[in-house]
């Protein structure tokens, strides 16, 4: 038997998109740069010389124009993704993507939806400063209507961008520059990721870690490392923060008692706040110990490298925390 | 120019199908048995219709907070309109819309909404898919001159222009933002030149002229049809009654600031009135035939709104039902 075939996060994303064109003709990718690896890498190659200008969309920096035109066509039957290449210069799009596009099914009492793809690349790091950094997976997880997902690896990136063009509402698909090199297996057919559904990355007794994207690698490092000093962690990688697997969170909370939520946006009102309160309020009766978060300060993104050094968490705060948390010290 | 007598008959039904419909929420509302915010379109009629009636069915239509005009004209259900605005669930929104979110998606009423520049970019987007499918249809964003102040007009503007996208900018110019005069929010300019440096045409109308909406709502529809490009329409009309309810009245301070001669004078142009003179100067019809077109016309009315008033609630259970589709 051949080894399964091996890809990057970004082509996986890319493979994703050409599957989804070729299936259907009302998918279309529209944003700024969508014709440029300066913006979205190769996450979108090829796909302007196969299915041409109508359907592959650069457009002028007009953030909420573009998103809203793309929640227009969702409403008129396309299955629109609009991609972000800096998820910062989303809060131009928020109206059409909070206003508009998740309230659209309720407030028309069911008879319209919005089949549509709101992409959004985290590009922190780089001494690219606090408007060029952010994570605003928790902003839109708190919104009624909107679905996020988060994907961790290349297989995921593949599946949950084809579940997300699929999904009859609007999902937004919160992906991260520095997973772009991740490679891992992807079978080649095209297959959807379960939207709502998390996965055990590794059994441990000790204690949970529940991450999300890019801060499931430092928790399965972080994994390693406590192994070696006896700490069995198990890891779960959420792949979908909105709605939220609570059943898998749970059923490891039973098992270790304690829990870790580490996440890569800020600390008030965020996604570890929201699977701490879940802990608490259905996971009571498990817990040896206090719910800890590694999240970011609630602080905005610095551009020294220096001060970004302390403000990204890595593997080794979130081993502080799960060696507390089971020791004592 | 002038239209088939049928035609310009349906454009009086349809008007009065909207005016008496907004008189007839007038009474319901000041009772507190309508409590959703009703921006009524009483005065406006002409717009609505004589656009809708240069469209077809296919053709769509996105609306504002004021949509209850739009909606009928497009050729929304009465019945289930009058239901929405009681926020029954016999509603078109199923009572979680209200009066501000009215919807057809089977006639081509795509939506409506109260973030008054909000359906510009959605109307852009239909527009889009339009241009994507190559099917020939059109987009009409019904937005106020409120709505002007926002700057997502300016970049559905560019965007529509750029890629040629078959959209009707249709601004119903009623001269106040809420309580805002129109001098007190831009410069004295007209409203349709903000599309002439993007390359987008347009022209200012006497929207209480409907015979003249009618007009360029064609000029504007054959445009779009045959590949030209974004139009941008102005109607300079009034609304007869407040900016929300039928007098404006905020817990009981009345606050429609505007001149009571100037709403006299506007009445004196009421578009129903002047389509009437028109028709019976015309010869078109009899006044006893108009008279028999308005009882027929309140009494559907009056249907409706018995079989809204009559119709039950959504059920508490089901409050959460449409979060997802």
């Amino acid at each position: 038997m051949s080894s399964p075939r091996v890809m990057t996060y970004s082509l996986a994303i890319n493979e994703a998109l050409h599957q989804a064109m070729e299936a259907d003709p009302t998918v279309f990718l529209i944003g700024q740069g969508v014709k440029s690896p300066w913006y979205v890498g190769n996450t979108a190659q090829g796909l302007l010389d196969r299915f041409g200008p109508a359907r592959v969309i650069d457009t002028p920096v007009s953030e909420n124009a573009v998103t809203g035109a793309a929640v227009g066509a969702a409403v008129a039957g396309m299955r629109p993704i609009v991609v972000h290449p800096r998820m910062d210069f989303m809060f131009y799009a928020f109206d059409p993507i909070v206003n508009e596009a998740a309230n659209w099914h309720y407030m028309s009492g069911g008879c319209s939806s919005v089949p549509v793809v709101f992409w959004g690349i985290i590009n922190r790091g780089g001494e690219q400063a606090a408007q060029h950094s952010q994570a605003l997976h928790g902003m839109f997880a708190h919104v009624p209507g909107l679905k996020v997902v988060m994907p961790a690896t290349p297989y995921d990136a593949k599946g949950l961008m084809l579940a997300a063009i699929r999904d009859p509402n609007p999902v937004v698909f919160v992906d991260d520059r520095w997973l772009y090199g991740q490679e891992g297996p992807v079978p080649e057919e095209p297959y959807e990721v379960e939207i709502g559904r998390g996965r055990l990355v590794r059994g441990g007794k000790d204690v949970t870690l529940v991450a999300s994207s890019r801060m499931v690698h430092e928790a399965e490092r972080a994994a390693l490392l406590l192994e070696g000093e006896g700490i069995g962690a198990e890891v779960i990688d959420l792949r979908t923060i909105k709605p939220l697997d609570i059943d898998l969170i749970l059923s490891s909370l039973d098992k270790t008692g304690r829990l870790v939520v580490v996440d890569g946006g800020w600390r008030t009102c965020g996604l570890a706040a929201e699977v701490a309160a879940l802990a608490a309020e259905r996971g009571f009766g498990s817990l040896k110990a206090p719910v800890v978060r590694v999240t970011l300060p609630d602080c905005p993104a610095p551009a020294s490298a220096a001060l970004e050094k302390v403000y990204y968490r890595t593997a080794a705060d979130i081993c502080r925390a799960a060696r507390k948390l089971v020791t004592g010290s | 120019m002038t239209y088939p007598k049928e035609k310009i008959l349906f454009f009086y039904r349809q008007m009065l199908r909207i005016r008496l419909c907004e008189e007839a929420f007038v009474d319901p509302i000041l009772k507190g048995e309508i409590r959703t915010p009703c921006h009524l379109y009483s005065g406006q009629e002409a717009v609505a219709v004589g656009v809708c009636a240069a469209l077809d069915e296919r053709d769509y239509v996105f609306g504002n907070h004021r949509s209850h005009g739009h909606y009928l004209a497009k050729g929304g259900d009465m019945k289930a309109m009058a239901a929405e605005i009681f926020c029954r669930k016999a509603g078109c929104a199923r009572g979680r819309g209200g009066s501000m979110h009215l919807i057809a998606p089977e006639a081509g009423m795509l939506g409506a909404a109260p973030i008054v520049a909000g359906t510009v970019s959605l109307a852009l987007g239909a527009a889009l898919a339009a241009a994507i499918r190559k099917d020939g249809r059109v987009a009409v964003s019904f937005f106020g001159d409120g709505a002007v102040g926002e700057g997502v007009v300016y970049e559905c503007l560019n965007f529509a222009a750029l890629k040629r996208l078959p959209l009707i900018f249709a601004c119903e110019n009623n001269l106040y933002a809420t309580h805002m005069p129109i001098r007190e929010c831009r410069v004295e300019r007209d409203i349709w030149e903000i599309g002439v440096p993007f390359g987008i045409p347009g022209e200012k109308i006497d929207g209480n002229d409907v015979m003249a909406v009618h007009a360029a709502a064609l000029r504007a529809v054959e445009r779009c049809r045959s590949g030209g490009g974004p139009y941008f329409l102005e109607f300079l009309t009034y609304r007869l009654r407040g900016h929300v309810g039928p007098d404006d009245n905020i817990q009981g301070t009345h606050t429609d600031i505007r001149p009571p001669e100037e709403i006299v004078a506007w009445r004196g142009r009421d578009p129903i009135d002047r389509l009437a003179d028109y028709i019976v100067a015309g010869g078109i019809a009899t006044p006893a035939a108009l008279k028999e077109i308005r009882e027929e016309v309140r009494q559907e009315v009056a249907a409706a709104l018995e079989f809204a008033a009559q119709s039950p609630p959504p059920p508490q259970e089901e409050v959460n039902l449409y979060v997802f589709a």
